[in-house]
């Protein structure tokens, strides 16, 4: 049972780290235009260099 | 030094010329251009080649410093420098075969919806992360954890779960709060109550090491009452800003006559007493009294004649008329919020306070359900008091398993699934459904009324039998028609060219505003226009005339039926609806359209008020009305309806009165609207069936004292899928 003293915290980290993550993805606007990001992944425009 | 002083007094300038001409001043201010957020509407994107292609070409425009294509809304902001206009960028974009369109800005002011949409977004993570967590540690108790682990597991769980339910249960009790002070129960009473007693109860159970805690069943019962709740706010929040579109697409702009001087203007800088310019074909931005000029006015939107009126020096003009032939000079009398226009913002708000005493079924839910869940739970509080003689915490267990079970979490659900899951495919259809109640009270609906210019109308006229004329009468008139924008003789020249008919050979056409348009043929004079000017008989019709060597013909024009039109009447007719066409046009056009749709009730030369009065007259005879229309004479019929729809292309006024906004041409949807009502409204009432059944069969358990955790955690999640899954069924 002494494992638990470990998983426990463990779980609650890596749950924690998925919120954090959320909660960047919503305070950065990410979820404003979900269709346009799907099709964006697909265009070449900045393939060779990042965008300025 | 009169001089001196003087010079003191006047404000510095940049331009000298300013303080001796004081008007030059209020051109340079209109003119001078800032950096600025430009919006376009893009309603053919889709598909990552858009993204490319609109980016690449507004950013190749010099003095373009960003552009941003957001798809899902259809849109693209731009951040410009000076000299950039939206009309310029709108071009750049046709060139590229986009279709689009400016939008104003300042109308599009989502940004509260917005925060209110993440906070609420926000509130449904944090307890979506508290839900698994605290379900993977209850899992572990009901498989049989004991003793020492078992409070472990509860104090983790409490741990978790108390700061989840005061930060995500905020909504609730605030509303709880405001509903309470009201002396009302709202269904977010008994949702704040169970909140609170779970907690409480599972805390001072996990002091005492008892068996139970209700820490999963508080989480999850957040959780899916917040979803209930997003799920409105974004079927709401897509509702709203589909409809700021429509208004933000006029962007309203007049142009203003300073010192002979013609400048484009938005409405808000003009004043009563400048003179605008309206040129042929626009729409007038104000009301006023024309100054020079001669012209014809169409009314239809205002009161539903489809006769154009003549307009000369000294008529009255208000804004929303459209100016067809001769450009003419207006002095203002009143603009922007003082215009007619504006001024049934007033009556708009009479509608919106009518439309809110109407109970819908959630609160008619609510309002049974509330009290019972109460009563319920106190009852059994006092009864298990009484039977195990005073044992307090045994009793408060079992009323707060009772409140828990009994919690309205498929309740919450059952309406938004529906509503989003409706307004969703009625979406795809072409119909915007603005108000949430609005597939409620269409389901209701016994009688349709409908408007004719301009709703089962396009109020574009089509010549009515020119294959009937003689050719050559056709060609003659084919040819003095070509050169007009007057809607009647494009229609004209486009019915000849339909018809194969070339223009015969006219020379010296001039057109007269006002009257018509005149030409030499083989010598002689020939005219096409209104009757008294071409010494014609009038038709009783709206009707254009030829006169050639003293002989005159006449071409009589139908108005073009909208798409879907005849469909939509025959099906609302026969789903068993009492369809009536009340019109403010004359009795010909209105009889010939209602022979034409098969519609048995018709009144032409109907006046606005007359509209609302018969409205209001069904209604007192018990009957559900459903309005269709589009103009401003129909604005106060719209809001007396028990439902109302209009067009996009109605004024802003009637679209703001209605509750639901067609988006295309086609109205065959308005049928389908009324069938996706009736189908919503049984679903929601299955829904409330279904999440009851839980409760029936769940409340004897908890009574009794048999409920545990796992038997509450079941009947939630299992009614509120069952509930999600029945509202997705609407086809």
């Amino acid at each position: 049972m002494e494992i638990l003293a470990i998983l426990i915290p463990v779980s609650l980290f890596l749950g924690g780290i998925g919120l954090a993550a959320f909660f960047w993805a919503m305070r950065t606007r990410q979820f404003d235009d979900p269709e346009g990001d799907a099709h964006r992944i697909l265009t070449k425009d900045w393939d060779d260099r990042p965008k300025p | 030094m009169t001089v001196v002083e003087d010079f003191s007094r006047s404000p510095i300038s940049a331009c000298p010329a300013c303080t001796v001409v004081p008007a030059a001043e209020r051109i340079a201010a209109l003119r001078a251009e800032r950096d600025g957020r430009i919006v376009l509407s893009l309603p053919g994107a889709g598909g990552a080649e858009t993204i490319s292609t609109v980016e690449a070409a507004l950013l190749a425009v010099p003095g373009v410093r960003s552009a941003r294509v957001n798809l899902t809304q259809k849109r693209v902001s731009l951040l410009v420098g000076p000299g950039v206009t939206a009309a310029a960028l709108v071009g750049v974009l046709e060139e590229q075969g986009h279709e689009a369109h400016e939008l104003d800005p300042g109308l599009l002011s989502a940004t509260e919806t917005d925060r209110q949409g993440r906070d609420l977004l926000m509130r449904l993570g944090v307890a979506f992360f508290s839900m698994m967590n605290v379900m993977l540690l209850s899992v572990a108790v009901w498989s049989g954890a004991e003793d020492a682990t078992r409070d472990l597991f509860h104090w983790i769980s409490g741990a978790i779960a108390l700061p989840t339910v005061i930060f995500a249960g905020q909504p609730f009790f605030k509303s709880a709060w405001a509903s309470l002070r009201q002396g009302k129960l709202g269904m977010d009473v008994p949702i704040s109550l169970a909140l609170i007693l779970a907690s409480s109860i599972s805390v001072y159970e996990t002091w005492m090491s008892g068996h139970h805690a209700y820490f999963d069943a508080a989480v999850m019962l957040a959780f899916f009452l917040l979803l209930g709740r997003y799920l409105d706010h974004r079927t709401r929040a897509i509702a709203r800003s589909a409809a700021e579109e429509l208004a933000a697409l006029e962007v309203p702009r007049a142009i203003l006559l300073l010192d002979g001087i013609e400048i484009e203007t938005p409405i808000a800088e003009i004043h009563p007493g400048d003179t605008v310019l309206v040129r042929p074909g626009a729409r007038m931005p104000v009301d006023g009294i024309v100054l020079h000029g001669a012209s014809e006015l169409d009314r239809s939107l205002l009161t539903g004649e489809s006769l154009p009126v003549r307009a000369g020096e000294g008529t009255v003009v208000s804004a929303g008329e459209v100016n067809l032939t001769g450009p003419l000079t207006v002095q203002v009398t009143a603009a922007g919020k003082e215009s007619s226009l504006h001024r049934m913002a007033d009556l708009v708000a009479v509608a919106e306070g009518a439309k809110t005493r109407y109970t819908s079924l959630a609160d008619r839910a609510a309002k049974l359900y509330s009290p019972l869940v109460h009563i319920l739970s106190f009852s059994a509080f006092g009864y298990w008091m009484w039977a195990t003689g005073g044992d307090l915490r045994y009793a408060i267990n079992i009323s707060a398993a009772v409140l828990i079970i009994t919690c309205p979490c498929a309740l919450g659900l059952a309406v938004p699934a529906v509503i989003t899951s409706a307004s969703g495919r009625l979406f795809r259809k072409g119909l915007l459904i603005k108000h949430g109640t609005a597939l409620e009270r269409l389901a209701e609906v016994d009688t349709v009324v409908f408007d004719k210019t301009g709703t089962l109308t396009l109020g574009v006229p089509e010549p009515l039998a020119l294959a009937d004329q003689p050719r050559d009468v056709v060609a003659l008139a084919a040819a003095l028609a070509a050169g007009s924008s007057h809607p009647l003789a494009r229609a004209l020249a486009d019915g000849a060219r339909a018809l194969g008919i070339a223009p015969a050979k006219v020379t010296e056409v001039i057109e007269v505003p006002g009257q018509g348009i005149e030409g030499q043929w083989l010598g002689a004079r020939v005219r096409l226009g209104r009757a008294d000017w071409c010494a014609a008989e009038p038709l009783p019709m709206t009707a254009t005339y030829l006169s050639v060597a003293g002989k005159t013909h006449a071409f009589a024009f139908t108005d073009r039926l909208r798409p879907g039109a005849e469909q939509a009447v025959r099906a609302l007719m026969a789903s068993g609806l009492t369809v009536e066409l009340l019109s403010g046009d004359a009795a010909a056009p209105v009889s010939d359209l209602a022979g034409r749709l098969g519609i048995p009730n018709w009144k032409a030369g109907v006046l606005p008020a007359e509209k609302a009065a018969r409205v209001a007259e069904l209604s007192a005879r018990g009957h559900r009305v459903l309005m269709v229309g589009d103009g401003l004479n129909d604005t106060a019929a719209l809001a007396a309806a028990h439902v109302s729809i209009s067009p996009a292309s109605a004024l802003d006024a009637a679209r703001v009165a209605s509750d639901i906004v067609l988006l295309g041409q086609d109205m065959a949807p308005i049928a389908d609207a009324v069938r996706i009502g009736r189908q919503s409204a049984r679903r929601m009432v299955e829904n409330f069936l279904i999440s009851g059944g839980y409760n029936v069969v769940a409340v004897p358990l908890a009574l009794a004292g048999m409920a545990t955790p796992l038997a509450a955690a079941l009947a939630m999640s299992l009614s509120s899928i069952t509930v999600s899954l029945n509202a997705m069924r609407l086809k």
